[in-house]
């Protein structure tokens, strides 16, 4: 039996997504030509824009298409900090969670090490959750020098939903940018209602297919761009427009949003019904995280005197897919910096894993799980004691 | 069985863990990560540490078809060879990496680790025979004498051969190399690695300089009289003959030698070649690869000094713990800190961490 377990990596294409990828792919046509063709392809993308920025609660000009959610991460925090600091070289500061992705994480410590930024982490709860407390505290000190904020929508390690909207409040007229690929079509996300400056959405993580995102930049706002070229997307990214993929998107996500509450409710009982056969079989591991609000199909477990790496192979051996968190580029396990900043610690750290549950799962593969797990954990743990 | 192949990247462990496949075992691959920052040794296509050798070893893994994980075994190799590298070298020796590596790492650390998880050995690229004899499971000479192996594996103990699965061992590297191409594994080519991996630049006496810092000290003939200074006794080698910038000139010219390195005084001891004659060399730490051979009596057999060098027939005598051996023939120029094999015609018999010569 398979039972995949890592969701939150990515997700199978749902059927919607595939037809429409299919039947796009097969369309002649630039969506920058003025022909027929061109012109045929652009209202297919236009389309698929409006319905994108409908369930995303924003205007569809504000929707700016990218290849990856790195890469929309990218073109904010650097966007915003060149843009802004163009404006006032004082404000060289960039404030994020403690907690964020690589893909904001490591942008921001390249602007650090490359362009002068000065870079403050906002702690986090053991729980998962922002300190608001301490970012009204370091925003008050800095206000006039702070170039941007990021803090992401929802954790994806652990879950747990962060309070954008009070984010907001407290940053006034400082732009906020949020990573939401892992909240969008899952919980309640609305980008007008947040009132954020821009936030990242990703197709493969709802069902779309790989290779597209959008970064939604609020209207009248400008970045300074990355990529030159043809000037598309309101020439904050140029580059031909990858139809196929955008329109597989947008179909991706009129199919989630209309599941929305009826995947949140089944895969949120799926996850405590993993947790609770986890526990029967071992009651020594921990849940991290797992607050409210959270993502419904995060369990993040620290399975004591493991090493995940360990855990993740002979899972994986069972066919089961599970997630370590973050490697370095070598592939080395690392421990998850998000686990880390909630103070956890290091060697609890090394022994947690991530179980990513979606639409796909059923209770027969956690039964399976839970089947194999004291045996796999039990040779995890002679593994670690080996020394 | 199940087994975990070492794969670092170059062709011999891709070929390797393809013929575990082949002969039917359950094969999972593994690259073991030795740099707890990667990018730190990456340097091309040279030792076993770089980004592009843990991708090699991952798409090998892929076409062979086997699961593939990265082990990370940076600490314990860190602790286990690199230090053990350094303060060998500030004690005045010379270690050979390659023989801690194997000892403590590839067939400690992570058979260890491989048996635990549920794996019953470790299938490594090197060239060495395991072979059933009437002594029980054996180690020999591999079929091609140019890559044999058999002395940087000398360290391991029965215990450590029982886990361990060498497939290249009755193979030429050509031939390695043609079954490789033959099995589509894009690292059939890959150049061998040569240097210390842990020290890219190749650059070892600049490497120890770094990290052991300069200590001036003099270089004396064997009475004693100070013929010149050096910058760091660790940078050189026993039989060394260039490259000693003494001022005082030698007695008609004849050639002068590193007879010893001495780390307390800090003193770098030269003389003739005469007197780097080596006959007679005692190792302690004695590791066995297969039955002690009795204590107290003589035996004949072979010494290596060297991971590539000859045999030098002897004779030796063992209480277990050391060995003592003693050359038919002068050898010239001996370190000790390097490892001394003993060799039963091709059988590896065992070794001992050299620690004195006469």
């Amino acid at each position: 039996m398979a039972s995949y377990f890592d969701h939150a990596a990515t997700t199978p294409m749902s059927p919607a997504a595939i037809e429409a990828l299919n039947k796009q792919i097969a369309q002649l046509g630039n969506a920058s030509s003025l022909h027929t063709q061109g012109r045929s392809v652009r209202k297919d993308v236009e389309e698929a824009r409006e319905s994108l920025a409908r369930i995303a609660g924003c205007s569809p000009s504000e929707i700016i298409f990218t290849g990856s959610g790195t890469e929309s991460n990218n073109l904010a925090i650097k966007g915003f900090f060149w843009k802004r600091r163009s404006e006032d070289p004082a404000r060289n500061v960039i404030v994020i969670s403690a907690f964020e992705h690589h893909a904001v994480l490591d942008p921001v410590e390249w602007l650090e090490e490359h362009e002068g930024a000065h870079v403050i982490q906002v702690p986090v709860s053991g729980d998962g959750v922002l300190d608001l407390e301490a970012l009204r505290d370091i925003v008050e000190k800095n206000r006039e020098r702070i170039a941007l904020i990021a803090v992401m929508h929802s954790n994806n390690e652990v879950g747990t939903i962060q309070p954008i909207h009070e984010v907001v409040e407290i940053a006034g007229d400082i732009p906020v940018h949020t990573d939401a690929v892992q909240s969008f079509t899952k919980v309640e996300f609305n980008f007008s209602d947040l009132g954020v400056t821009s936030a990242t959405l990703s197709a493969h993580k709802i069902g779309g297919p790989l290779g597209v995102s959008v970064l939604i930049l609020a209207r009248g706002i400008d970045v300074t761009p990355i990529l030159h070229g043809g000037g598309q997307e309101r020439d904050i990214r140029s580059g031909t427009l990858n139809a196929p993929a955008i329109v597989s998107f947008a179909a991706a996500a009129v199919y989630a949003n209309e599941l929305r509450e009826a995947n949140f409710t089944y895969i949120s009982e799926l996850r405590k019904y993993l947790i609770d056969s986890l526990t029967a079989v071992l009651p020594d591991i921990r849940v991290n995280g797992g607050v409210e609000p959270s993502l419904p199909g995060i369990a993040n477990i620290t399975f004591p005197g493991t090493e995940s790496d360990g855990l993740l192979l002979l899972l994986d051996a069972e066919g089961i897919a599970s997630s370590t968190g973050s490697a370095c580029s070598a592939g080395v396990p690392r421990p998850s910096h998000v686990l880390l900043a909630m103070g956890i610690s290091e060697k609890d750290a090394r022994s947690s894993l991530r179980f990513s549950l979606g639409r796909s799962n059923t209770r027969e593969e956690i039964d399976h799980l839970a089947s194999v797990i004291e045996s796999v954990v039990d040779r995890a743990r002679a593994a670690l004691a080996r020394n | 069985m199940k087994v975990i192949a070492a794969m670092s990247g170059g062709v011999d462990s891709a070929v390797a863990a393809a013929r575990a496949v082949e002969q039917g075992h359950e094969v999972v691959g593994v690259h073991l990560a030795l740099s707890s920052n990667p990018q730190k040794y990456r340097s091309g296509a040279r030792g076993c540490c770089t980004i592009e050798d843990s991708h090699d070893a991952r798409r090998a893994a892929d076409v062979i078809g086997i699961p593939f994980y990265i082990w990370d075994m940076a600490e314990e190799f860190h602790d286990g060879v690199v230090e053990n590298f350094l303060s060998e070298y500030a004690a005045g020796r010379t270690p050979n990496p390659c023989l801690r590596c194997n000892e403590k790492i590839k067939f400690a650390a992570v058979l260890d680790r491989a048996k635990a998880l549920g794996f019953d050995a470790v299938v490594t690229g090197h060239y060495a025979q395991m072979r059933e004899t009437d002594l029980g499971r054996t180690m020999h000479r591999a079929e091609d004498p140019l890559k044999d192996q058999s002395y940087v594996l000398a360290v391991l103990n029965e215990e450590q051969l029982d886990g361990a699965m060498f497939p290249l061992g009755d193979t030429h590297k050509e031939e390695v190399r043609k079954e490789a191409k033959r099995r589509g594994l894009y690292v059939a080519n890959k150049p061998d690695s040569h240097d210390i991996c842990f020290v890219p630049s190749g650059n070892n006496a600049g490497w120890l300089h770094d990290r052991l810092g300069t200590a001036t000290g003099p270089i004396v003939d064997e009475d004693g009289n100070k013929l010149g200074e050096h910058q760091g006794a660790y940078t050189y080698t026993i039989g060394q003959r260039r490259g000693l910038n003494l001022t005082v000139p030698a007695d008609g010219g004849v050639p002068r030698y590193v007879l010893k390195i001495e780390p307390v005084s800090n003193t770098v001891v030269v003389g003739t070649k005469e007197s780097l004659a080596v006959t007679s060399i005692s190792g302690e730490k004695a590791i066995w690869c297969g039955p002690i051979p009795a204590t107290g009596i003589a035996h004949r057999g072979y010494a290596q000094v060297r991971a590539h060098g000859q045999p030098l027939s002897c004779t030796y005598t063992t209480d277990g713990a050391t060995i003592s051996a003693i050359l038919d023939e002068p050898l010239f120029g001996l370190a000790t800190g390097q490892g001394l094999v003993i060799y039963d015609e091709d059988r590896v018999v065992g070794s001992a961490t050299i620690d004195a010569t006469a």
